[in-house]
């Protein structure tokens, strides 16, 4: 009676086992579905990603400096990625003239709006840093910047107290071949990142202008983020208190297409 | 004559068991399949955020020979996971110090084999089983929170009910060790109220190296992280070699996951099981049945 049972019980158990394999694979299904952007259970996923945000301030203090690499460690050019050649009609003029004409705006939350040539910007006072610049797909790269900080250009402005992030506004686009047409790239830092010492709009790589595929005139360095974060080609720094009515609400290109917006790890 | 060989005979026909033992507090069974899902999870988002860039290296930054001129030199991948295009069409291939595999089917080129999939790791492995660098991320991330605060709970409700202690081998354990390494290679287990000394090693191993390296060479990928604590660049000696060993980690983690599933099947799955559910499991016969540990027949 009690073997008979056992048997029972046992076969119970391979029956349960398999049933819940196949659950498993079908949760997986399950689970792919439910990843698209603004579905529910990715929006509650994404909820740890604030956490990452909040607990890496925390830690980091306000303005502590990313690791400043020694000259002997450039060991090649700076990898080029995402866009490296604007098509734009606007960037095509500028840089037939060797960005003579370009302007770099500060628009948006300040006192005074107000626009920057590039000899503007290279009178203002340099800082030089060797930086590891990380992607965001896992490899790493490190170069020499040189440019102004961001922080003194935005007080020459006046920011006012309402504004909480800086929106980059870029020449390059995205998505040139789809259906809906080219995207303007975009991303935006918060204030903190924007007056981090180490936050420079960088003209100058390795030793020599910055060159245009890895941004020139102008590419933004947020050293403590990751390569997406820091826009190339930049034209405009946009002050605002908010940045959901922008592109796709989420505060970058590629945060419309499902980042984070925090890109610190 | 008869009843004397009936006496004789009994007591070894008949199995004698061992105490019903209370073995796992509620803290070390709901930790414990907590971690079952996250590292699941953990371990399928993360081989698709490889496959964004399928090359391990060492140090801080990744070669890339078309960037270097005038002499530079740069040669720190050891790991690399690609694809060749080859007179019968395309072919994965894995490059592992310097030695290169044929992987096709695997690694490099995966699914319909009339027209494959150009990826590190298969659909079949990852999470989401599409392509997706941002999703993967968001799962990773999410699943990466749950494991560090379980084990934070885990880790203040066994200081508190002392479980920590069983943990670690005592040098009389390691004096058992050659004992229960030819126990275990003739499948001879025993099932007593402590972990034998080879589960002590695999559960510290586990504890107080994989999860530790694995937390933090994660936190060493991050910009952000490494500007807050610079000393975990120095640690691991640079962001890449620290991906690298949040790689080899995860791989030492799946070998544990392996042999841990065979030992249960081995050694009673069904009591092994239940020890894990209902924290009771049924401890050999040479354990001394004590009411005072709580001990049920």
């Amino acid at each position: 009676m009690s073997g008979k049972l056992l048997i029972n019980r046992r076969r119970l158990l391979g029956l349960g086992a398999a049933s819940a394999l196949t659950h498993l694979l079908s949760g997986c299904d399950w689970f792919d579905g439910g990843l698209g952007m603004g579905d529910g259970l990715r929006s509650t996923l994404e909820k740890a990603n604030d956490l990452t945000y909040r607990m890496q301030r925390l830690l980091g203090g306000q303005q502590a400096l990313a690791h400043e690499y020694d000259e002997s460690e450039i060991r090649q050019g700076q990898r080029p990625n995402g866009s490296t050649d604007p098509q734009g009609a606007d960037y095509l003029a500028l840089k037939a003239n060797k960005f003579a004409d370009y302007k770099l705006k500060i628009t948006g939350l300040v006192n005074k709006e107000m626009s920057f040539s590039l000899a503007d910007l290279r009178s203002m006072a340099a800082r030089t840093q060797i930086t590891r610049h990380d992607c965001v797909e896992g490899w790493s790269c490190i170069a020499k910047w040189t440019g102004t900080q961001l922080g003194p250009v935005l007080d020459l402005a006046g920011v006012k107290p309402e504004a909480r992030y800086c929106l980059y506004h870029c020449y390059d686009t995205m998505d040139d071949g789809s259906l809906s047409g080219p995207t303007p790239y975009y991303e935006t830092s918060d204030l903190l990142d924007a007056h981090h010492p180490q936050t420079i709009l960088a003209y100058g790589m390795n030793n020599a202008d910055l060159p245009v595929a890895n941004g020139a005139p102008i590419r933004v360095r947020i050293e403590r983020a990751l390569g997406y974060k820091q826009p190339k080609y930049v034209h405009t720094i946009e002050l605002v208190d908010q940045f959901a009515n922008v592109g796709g609400g989420r505060g970058g290109y590629w945060e419309d297409n499902g980042y984070d917006w925090y890109g610190g790890i | 004559m008869t009843t004397e060989t009936q006496e004789t005979v009994l007591p070894v026909a008949v199995k004698r068991k061992g105490p019903l033992i209370y073995r796992q507090s509620i803290f070390t069974r709901l930790t414990h399949w907590v971690w079952v899902i996250c590292l699941f999870f953990l371990l399928a988002s993360g081989l698709n955020i490889f496959n964004a860039h399928p090359t391990l290296y060492i140090g801080q930054q990744s070669a890339f020979p078309d960037l270097q001129t005038n002499g530079q030199h740069l040669d720190n991948a050891w790991l690399e996971i690609g694809a060749v295009n080859t007179d019968n069409g395309p072919r994965g291939q894995t490059t592992l110090l310097g030695h290169t595999f044929d992987t096709t089917g695997v690694l490099g080129t995966s699914g319909d084999p009339a027209n494959p999939d150009f990826r590190g790791f298969p659909a079949s492995v990852t999470v989401p089983s599409y392509y997706d660098l941002g999703t993967s991320r968001v799962v990773h991330f999410f699943f990466a929170w749950i494991l560090v605060a379980t084990l934070l709970v885990w880790l203040v409700a066994s200081v508190l009910n002392r479980h920590i202690a069983d943990i670690p081998p005592t040098p009389r354990d390691l004096r058992h060790l050659p004992r229960d390494i030819l126990d275990h290679l003739r499948l001879k287990f025993e099932h007593g109220r402590k972990y034998n000394v080879l589960q002590k090693l695999a559960y510290s191993a586990v504890f107080f190296i994989l999860f530790p390296l694995i937390i933090l060479t994660g936190l060493t990928m991050s910009p952000g992280m490494d500007t807050a604590w610079p000393w975990l660049l120095e640690l691991f000696g640079g962001r890449q070699t620290a991906r690298s060993i949040h790689f080899l980690t995860m791989s030492a983690l799946v070998a544990f996951f392996v042999i841990h599933i065979i030992m249960v099947v081995l050694a009673g799955p069904i009591n092994e099981i239940r020890q894990m559910i209902t924290g009771r499991y049924r401890a050999g016969p040479d354990v001394p049945f004590d009411r005072s540990k709580g001990d049920k027949p």
